[in-house]
């Protein structure tokens, strides 16, 4: 595919991904971020963020599996997984945080299976979607042109 | 906050090295500002680092508060700022926050990705300087240097209010020991302490004129303290609001906000003493554990002294309340200046006299101390108090204490009234006076700052501090040391001292307060959690390391020798003067290193304060000081000196309440130092 086309798929894609809520606008603040220094910050970050949120849903699935479920624990692993999705921009993430918490307060084990369900769903889509992403950056850059910024 | 340049601890208060007010930035500032960031979540910690090194400060990231707090401690000055995650699984953002402004004074950031009204407050209450919400943005953090620069400015401010002796507690203390007189009586400490009085609102007008940021100092006095502690509990601590508390009180001239950092300072006391039961093994521990009731010890006994004592863990809450209350009240009633420098003596001896005790009495102190924590925690209400008044004045305090101590007996009973423990404690610094049995003075002093009262203790304390002369400087020291460390202990310290103080005898406070010393150094900044308001301790914290020693040392020096000299007021005023200036000049400070409670300096001063110097002569405010930077190497003086030292101040405050004791002939009559000859 020639860069024209690469650049205009991309720009689409990251589009809808904002529209479609996947992104929010901390994600642009990362792409600010990247420069000539840190070429590969946004994938850096996006890879760390990666990495603990499997660790985090790890955690998650079998706190949530005890008899005796430690809910604080639970809290504070969504917590945790609240602020890395919110620091990334992956906003459906963070956004099933939020009722998750609440079912941790309430100590009830069957909501928060349903949230954490939810959450597993919401991670998958979003790290399909910017692994997607990043392809079509590689792709680009294979083909000789810039990435286009997308607000 | 950054010593810039200010390498000794010891420095004179107007010339930190670092920032002054005007000095302002470099060109290129906030360029450069050094950063330390805390987060155990991987990601958002790399891109705070990489946001901030877009803004051009320098960072350096961090996943573990125990590792960013050791980071600290071995760079004193190595960074600037501090922002730090609230939810880590190592260590609560807050107590790191906690131990941050108590051990480096650095201003700390707060964040989460937990908005809730209740997080932030708690935020707000730690004395956090500011509190971002996750995600962080960049531009929120491109703003951060201004925490610095204004910490810097009032830093600033606050040394050269001491400079100027426009420091409530310091200054007095050092002019009523310049004055030269030092007649143990009440009387003169009054007359001095009028005198500074009047010098200190002149310079403090002057000062305001020059300085937009100045603030009007409430001093924290024994009573002032009390009515807030009654205050507080009436509100129920959870309901105690500020407004609330402002309105029981009802004190003209107190501002919402002069309580609303007070009853921060309070809180974290609280906080601390609830954390110190555990500490109560070894020196060390009991000082580490319980830098409130170092603290607290500290500056009530003259303020410093009492909280030194308290600190050192060896007091009995009771005592060390009693003990502070009575050096604040000593000053409130009092008038607070004249009697600074008696009431340390008589803390001093008091100390001294523990201070000077062999293991043995080490032992009970540690005891004591442990009992008191518990007792503490037990009368959470007398105890707290005092020390929380003590803590916030710690100047005040430290020169009521001291004042107290050495005053007459009806300061004593002043003060000590005022604290649950009062009457004990008159009794305490009845028996000191007595003098004759120095070795029981520690224990006594641990039995009358226990809250039956102070029988034991007094006799007690009362030998030592005849006896204390010569050695009661290295009682002295020890105290001062333990002092220092009450001092430096911070805020913290002092509210603990303050019931260490009371509910066990001096002894046991004394040691703590060796330990305190030890410990102090690492907590004294701790303080930082109380922005400005909290006169005693911001004002006395000077910018540089240096400063906080000064003032904590000349503090506790002050009281250090009015409790080793028994009541020679002048002593103690020399010492407290002596100890700011020794503070600032290295001569005392050596062990000062930034926190060291004043205490220890006034046991140099005059004896040979290893401590390093110019603690007392800060006036117990200086805990605060001395928090800034922990002194580096403390070590001199913490580890003989606060052990000795707290006890004997103790002593002597206590001895010189009693008025009688003090026959503390002057043995802070020298200029000031008496402490010199402390062995230490």
């Amino acid at each position: 595919m020639e860069v024209g086309q690469l650049q205009r798929s991309f720009v689409e894609y990251m589009t809808s991904l904002f529209r479609e809520g996947f992104l929010d606008a901390q994600f642009s603040q990362l792409q600010q971020l990247q420069d000539d220094s840190n070429p590969d910050f946004v994938v850096e970050v996006v890879s760390l963020f990666f990495e603990d949120s499997e660790r985090l849903l790890n955690d998650l699935t079998m706190a949530l599996d005890q008899p005796n479920v430690d809910f604080k624990q639970v809290d504070a692993h969504v917590h945790q997984l609240k602020g890395s999705s919110s620091s990334v921009g992956a906003q459906r993430v963070k956004n099933c945080c939020v009722p998750f918490r609440n079912c941790c307060e309430e100590q009830n084990t069957e909501a928060c299976l349903r949230c954490l369900q939810q959450i597993k769903q919401e991670y998958l889509l979003v790290k399909n979607k910017l692994q997607t992403l990043f392809e079509l950056e590689q792709q680009i850059v294979a083909a000789g042109g810039a990435i286009p910024m997308v607000q | 906050m950054m010593n810039i340049g200010s390498g000794s601890l010891v420095s004179v208060p107007s010339c930190t090295g670092s920032w002054k007010s005007g000095d302002v930035v470099s060109d290129q500032f906030p360029v450069g500002l050094r950063v330390l960031v805390v987060d155990d979540d991987p990601t958002c910690l790399r891109i705070l680092e990489k946001m901030l090194r877009n803004c051009h400060y320098e960072v350096t990231k961090c996943n573990r508060a125990e590792i960013a707090l050791s980071l600290l401690r071995e760079n004193k000055n190595g960074f600037d700022i501090v922002i730090s995650d609230v939810h880590m699984p190592d260590m609560d953002g807050f107590k790191l926050l906690e131990h941050i402004g108590l051990e480096m004074d650095l201003p700390v950031i707060m964040m989460s990705a937990d908005d809730s009204k209740d997080v932030v407050m708690k935020g707000v209450t730690h004395g956090a300087y500011d509190y971002l919400i996750k995600p962080v943005r960049i531009e929120a953090l491109k703003n951060i240097w201004q925490h610095v620069v204004r910490k810097k400015k009032h830093e600033w401010k606050d040394n050269n209010y001491d400079q100027s002796g426009s420091v409530e507690e310091g200054d007095r203390q050092q002019k009523a020991s310049e004055d030269g007189d030092y007649s143990s009586s009440a009387n003169e400490g009054n007359c001095k302490n009028n005198k500074k009085r009047k010098e200190e609102e002149e310079e403090a007008d002057e000062r305001d004129d020059a300085s937009a940021l100045k603030k009007p100092r409430v001093v924290w006095s024994v009573e002032l303290h009390q009515q807030f502690v009654q205050a507080v509990h009436q509100l129920g601590i959870d309901k105690a609001v500020p407004k609330k508390i402002l309105e029981l009180m009802n004190v003209p001239g107190l501002t919402r906000e002069n309580v609303a950092s007070h009853l921060q300072k309070y809180r974290l006391y609280l906080r601390r003493l609830s954390g110190v039961s555990q500490h109560q093994n070894g020196l060390n521990n009991s000082f580490m554990g319980r830098p409130d009731a170092a603290f607290g010890i500290i500056s009530n006994l003259n303020g410093l002294d009492l909280q030194a004592i308290a600190a050192a863990g060896q007091i009995p809450a009771q005592s060390l309340a009693t003990l502070q209350a009575a050096a604040l009240g000593r000053s409130a009633a009092k008038s607070a200046i004249p009697m600074p420098l008696v009431d340390q003596r008589n803390l001093f001896s008091f100390e001294n006299s523990k201070l000077k005790y062999p293991e043995g009495q080490h032992q009970l102190q540690l005891n004591n101390s442990n009992k008191q924590t518990d007792l503490l925690h037990g009368i959470p209400t007398n105890m707290e108090l005092k020390q929380l008044a003590n803590l916030h004045n710690p100047s005040e305090s430290f020169v009521g204490m001291n004042m107290q101590v050495n005053s007459t007996t009806q300061h004593n009973n002043s003060l000590l009234m005022r604290m649950s423990q009062s009457q004990p404690r008159a009794q305490m610094l009845n028996g000191a006076n007595n003098g004759s049995q120095v070795s029981r003075l520690p224990l006594s002093m641990q039995q009358s700052l226990s809250s039956e009262g102070i029988p034991g203790a007094v006799p007690a304390q009362s030998g030592i501090v005849d006896n204390a002369h010569g050695s009661v400087y290295n009682p002295v020291s020890q105290a001062s040391s333990m002092v220092d460390f009450s001092v430096n202990q911070s805020k913290e310290l002092q509210s603990y001292n303050f019931s260490l103080g009371s509910n066990s005898s001096g002894m046991s406070t004394m040691t703590n307060r060796g330990m305190l010393h030890e410990e102090v150094n690492s907590d004294i900044k701790g303080s930082r959690g109380f922005p400005s308001n909290y006169d005693i301790f911001n004002e006395l914290q000077p910018k540089s390391h240096n400063w906080s020693l000064q003032n904590v040392f000349s503090t506790f020096d002050a009281s250090h020798h009015a409790s080793i000299q028994g009541t020679q007021g002048v002593s103690s005023q020399l010492l407290l003067q002596q100890g700011i200036s020794s503070t600032h000049n290295s001569e005392q400070n050596r062990n000062v290193p930034i926190g060291k409670p004043m205490y220890s300096n006034g046991e140099q001063s005059g004896h040979s304060n290893p401590m390093g110097g110019p603690q007392l002569n800060s006036v117990g405010g200086n805990m605060l000081a001395v928090k800034a930077e922990r002194f580096p190497d403390a070590d001199y003086q913490s580890t003989i000196f606060p052990v000795q030292f707290g006890q004997d101040d103790l002593m002597s405050a206590f001895l010189k309440q009693q008025g009688s004791v003090e026959p503390v002939e002057t043995e802070f009559g020298f200029d000031g130092y008496t402490l010199d000859n402390l062995p230490v």
